[in-house]
């Protein structure tokens, strides 16, 4: 039995250490907002922050976030980079079909956490692991940009 | 305006067999080549609802899904604007699975596809709306004994100035029910307009950025088990023997399920059943497809191209006008498979219990999915309840349904219910695909370069003729095959174009963004472009001539040379292509300006686009339609290829079926065109643009043609 901190909540889950935190997230806690992309961190989908930092869960061994604060899109509203990337993201429209769009923003909330000020360098190396099939990339650039600044 | 969408709702409110509304029938005048021929088949069906409850509320059901397209808005914009009330009371929903009720006009079946929605919902939805309107403001009339005329609506309350008398669309409802519907009801003046043309906020867009949309994949019944599946890795094989004994010893894994081609293991989720599926131990019977190379689907279409075809135009001898014209070119064209890979990988949630089966899945075919299932299920089709869900990128992927046979094939061997997820590799491997093309096309130019003869064969399979077959013509011809290639903007003289069927064993094909267009709008702007310069002109130059009787598309061609500086000086490796098309009903410039590195990398610099899509409903989704499409066509004008080797797709993951990434995706400036003509479509229309013009700057940027995509490929090896 592992005890998870997810998004504030202390979960007592019964899984393998090795478990991908990303299947406990969606199979285990129910916690679907967190994506399936491709299982091998290729596209992004799965993004959440451990300890504030990001990273693609369909890699990460549960047991190496036990002890560490996880933070899924459900909650990243509740941090101020991630309220302002997500208005950012509703002002500017940037979202089609959607499905990616949980890893995006918490990428983008964790590149202006830490980057106040982004440059497009910045953009392009904090982003560039997510993939977006609908390709949305113009405004998730616009989008960060107007988030920074607000 | 905050809402989950879920098809449990949906079946909670049983809307159709609910309380008193007022339903008004959507009747749809546009017929096509396929609801012509569908139709002969019975009555003419009405296709969308419009339903206001009295408890006020205004539900659209839904004959589009949404899959990122903003239809769900635009639609519901043609209601709200012909019912006068605000976007923000009306709520879509989902359709059930009625091909009866709900097929789409242009597409003969309930089908979200063609970039049709708009086209089709345009007159259908605004004309229903009106009548409902009328209804109600009638039923008030007839209450305060008023001339209708007299009365004005306010978000959705009918109103009398002279007397203050107001009353509310729900209060309206039971004697609007009772009275028979206006036959007809006139459409708003232009001027009157309120929301259409205007920027509208999405309504699916605040539960897509706080993770609470439910895709079919995020589905949760309670008892169900999850599903990863291996599929024999060629088509056609099916599983030869089968030792499951280690899997089932593995911890969470419940169940190991088979059918012909492939093997479920079932875990209490999904990486139980992930390690069960590593721990099988399984022979595959590969089948007849087992020896197909990537040199035989090539050299099979090469051949089979030599062939006359069937001839989809001809205007004039071509063949005669080209050997006898000053300058005369022709070459080959080779076009790749191509996978969908939208971010949300196949999956599919079935719960068969002995009283009928439930199904929960994203789906562009909604009546298709919910047959097959009865079909494995061994059910009625009304037996089968299907619960639609927000599609995580169709691109045509989901315009296929034999996932829901699959995953009900594995489901009626258990009682609970199961979801199947493909993992990324299943996804991409057992897709289905766009087709491979080979085309020739030829052209003869007079010594002031003005096109005296044209001809254009194309070769490839038919999507048409497996997944509509009233769509073919009776000469044989897929008229996909020859989408715009048979309708040349240009004048060209004398004309031939024909299509020569091949299938390629061992191969599925499927409808893929921008379909036939996106295939022949690279040949021939592609070939206008060789042509230009075989006549040593501009490439806008050479089209302004030929473009006198096309006003639209030369206004296009204008604009977007114009806004992207077309003409002005570029740093040496740097070049800008052009392309001008009319497609779904639409016309699109685009220039790109892309940077060639002497190892042949390819660095997108700047796009620009320029649209006449009639009528804009929702400029700010125009504009979201165009970058992405351009952006979903640029990925595969640069990496996309499916490849064959000993029967097995070679592609697995995005590390060798590559995508556009932030640090490669270029600016992209959309420029629409003012325009009150009826709307055409816009899905698709940047996706079949971008081919021919990251190609044309390529060839630009670095003197190399590109004639077998993708591009990248083609540079590398040389081809």
């Amino acid at each position: 039995m592992l005890t998870l901190d997810i998004n504030g909540e202390a979960r007592q889950v019964d899984v393998p250490d090795d478990m991908p935190l990303l299947w406990v997230l969606r199979d285990v806690a129910g916690l679907t907002g967190t994506k399936f992309g491709c299982g091998v961190a290729l596209c992004g989908c799965c993004t959440v922050h451990l300890d504030g930092e990001p990273v693609r869960s369909c890699v990460t061994a549960v047991g190496d976030a036990v002890g560490r604060k996880i933070t899924t899109i459900e909650a990243i509203g509740d941090t101020p980079a991630g309220a302002r990337i997500q208005k950012a993201w509703l002002d500017l429209e940037v979202v089609q079909c959607g499905y990616c769009q949980p890893g995006q923003i918490m990428s983008a909330t964790a590149l202006i956490a830490a980057k106040p000020s982004p440059t497009d360098g910045d953009i392009d190396t904090a982003m560039s692991g997510n993939i977006c099939r609908c390709g949305t990339y113009p405004r998730i650039r616009a989008a960060i940009k107007r988030a920074a600044a607000a | 305006m905050t809402k989950m969408f879920s098809g449990r709702d949906l079946h909670r409110r049983s809307f159709l067999a609910g309380t008193t509304a007022l339903v008004v029938a959507a009747a749809l005048p546009i017929g096509s080549r396929i609801a012509r021929a569908a139709a002969a088949a019975g009555p003419f069906a009405p296709n969308a609802f419009i339903r206001i409850g009295e408890d006020g509320k205004i539900v659209l059901i839904m004959r589009d899904v949404e899959m990122g397209q903003g239809i769900w808005t635009g639609a519901s914009m043609l209601v709200a604007e012909e019912l006068d009330v605000g976007l923000d009371q009306v709520t879509p929903d989902f359709a059930p699975p009625n091909d009866k009720l709900y097929a789409n006009p242009l597409l003969g079946l309930q089908a979200t596809g063609g970039s049709t929605s708009i086209r089709a919902d345009w007159e259908s939805l605004r004309k229903a709306a009106a009548i409902a309107r009328a209804a109600l403001v009638q039923a008030a009339a007839k209450q305060w004994k008023l001339d209708p005329a007299a009365l004005t609506v306010e978000r959705g309350v009918v109103k009398h100035g002279a007397s203050g008398k107001t009353a509310s669309y729900a209060s309206l409802v039971p004697a609007a029910v009772a009275a028979p519907l206006p036959a007809d009801a006139p459409l708003k003046d232009r001027k009157d307009w309120k929301l259409i043309g205007t920027p509208q906020k999405r309504f699916d867009t605040p539960t897509k950025v706080n993770g609470k949309t439910v895709y079919g994949i995020d589905v949760q019944i309670p008892g169900m088990k999850i599903a990863a599946v291996a599929m024999c890795p060629v088509l056609g094989g099916k599983v030869a023997r089968l030792d499951d004994a280690a899997a089932r010893k593995l911890p969470g894994v419940v169940d190991v399920l088979k059918i012909e081609e492939g093997v479920a293991v079932v875990g209490d989720h999904f990486w139980a059943a992930k390690q069960g599926l590593d721990a099988l131990d399984v022979d595959w019977d590969l089948g007849p497809n087992a020896g197909l190379s990537q040199a035989d689907i090539v050299k099979g279409h090469a051949d089979a191209s030599e062939g006359d075809g069937i001839v989809a135009k001809q205007e004039g001898d071509a063949d005669k006008a080209i050997a006898g014209a000053a300058v005369k070119l022709d070459a080959v064209y080779q076009l790749p498979f191509l996978a969908h890979a939208p971010m949300e990988p196949i999956n599919c949630t079935v719960h068969v219990r002995p009283d009928g089966v439930e199904v929960w899945c994203g789906t562009q075919v909604p009546a298709r999915a919910q047959a097959l299932a009865a079909e494995v299920a061994g059910v009625k089709p009304e037996q089968v309840t299907l619960h639609g869900h927000m599609i995580g990128g169709g691109f045509g992927r989901r315009l296929e349904w034999e996932y829901v046979g699959i995953a009900t094939a594995f489901a009626k061997q258990v009682s609970y219910p199961l979801k199947m997820i493909w993992t990324r590799e299943t996804d991409i491997q057992r897709d289905r695909y766009r087709p491979f093309y080979y085309d020739h096309i030829a052209a003869g130019l007079d010594a002031s370069g003005r096109i005296v003869g044209w001809t254009h064969k194309t070769t490839g399979s038919s999507v048409m003729a497996r997944w509509a077959p009233p769509g073919m013509r009776k000469n044989g011809i897929d008229p996909d095959a020859v989408e715009c290639a048979e309708d040349p903007i240009y004048e060209t003289g004398a004309l031939k174009v024909s299509w020569v069927r091949h299938e390629p064993p061992g191969v599925v094909t499927a409808w893929w963004r921008a379909v036939g267009p996106a295939h022949n709008i690279f040949v021939m702007e592609s070939f206008i472009d060789e042509l230009a310069h075989a006549a040593k002109q501009d490439p806008v130059a050479f089209r302004r001539p030929l473009l006198q009787k096309q006003p639209r598309a030369l206004k296009v061609l204008e604009l977007a040379a114009e806004k992207s500086g077309w003409g002005t000086p570029v740093p040496a490796g740097v070049g800008r292509g052009i392309m001008v098309q009319f497609a779904f009903g639409s016309y699109l410039s685009v220039v790109c300006e892309v940077e060639v590195a002497e190892g042949g990398q390819i660095r997108l610099r700047r796009v620009t686009a320029a649209m006449d899509c009639g009528q804009p409903v929702n400029p700010d989704s125009v504009r979201a339609q165009i970058e992405g499409g351009l952006v979903f066509g640029m990925t595969a004008a640069l990496y996309g290829e499916v490849t064959f080797d000993r029967g097995r797709v070679q592609q697995t993951n995005f590390n060798n079926y590559r995508m556009l990434r932030m640090d490669e995706a270029p600016p992209i400036e959309v420029h629409i065109v003012d325009s009150t003509e009826t709307p055409g479509g816009l899905g698709e229309t940047g996706t079949a643009a971008a081919f021919p013009a990251v190609a044309n700057a390529v060839f630009a940027a670095s003197g190399r043609r590109v004639r077998r995509l993708p591009i990248a490929g083609s540079l590398v090896t040389g081809a």
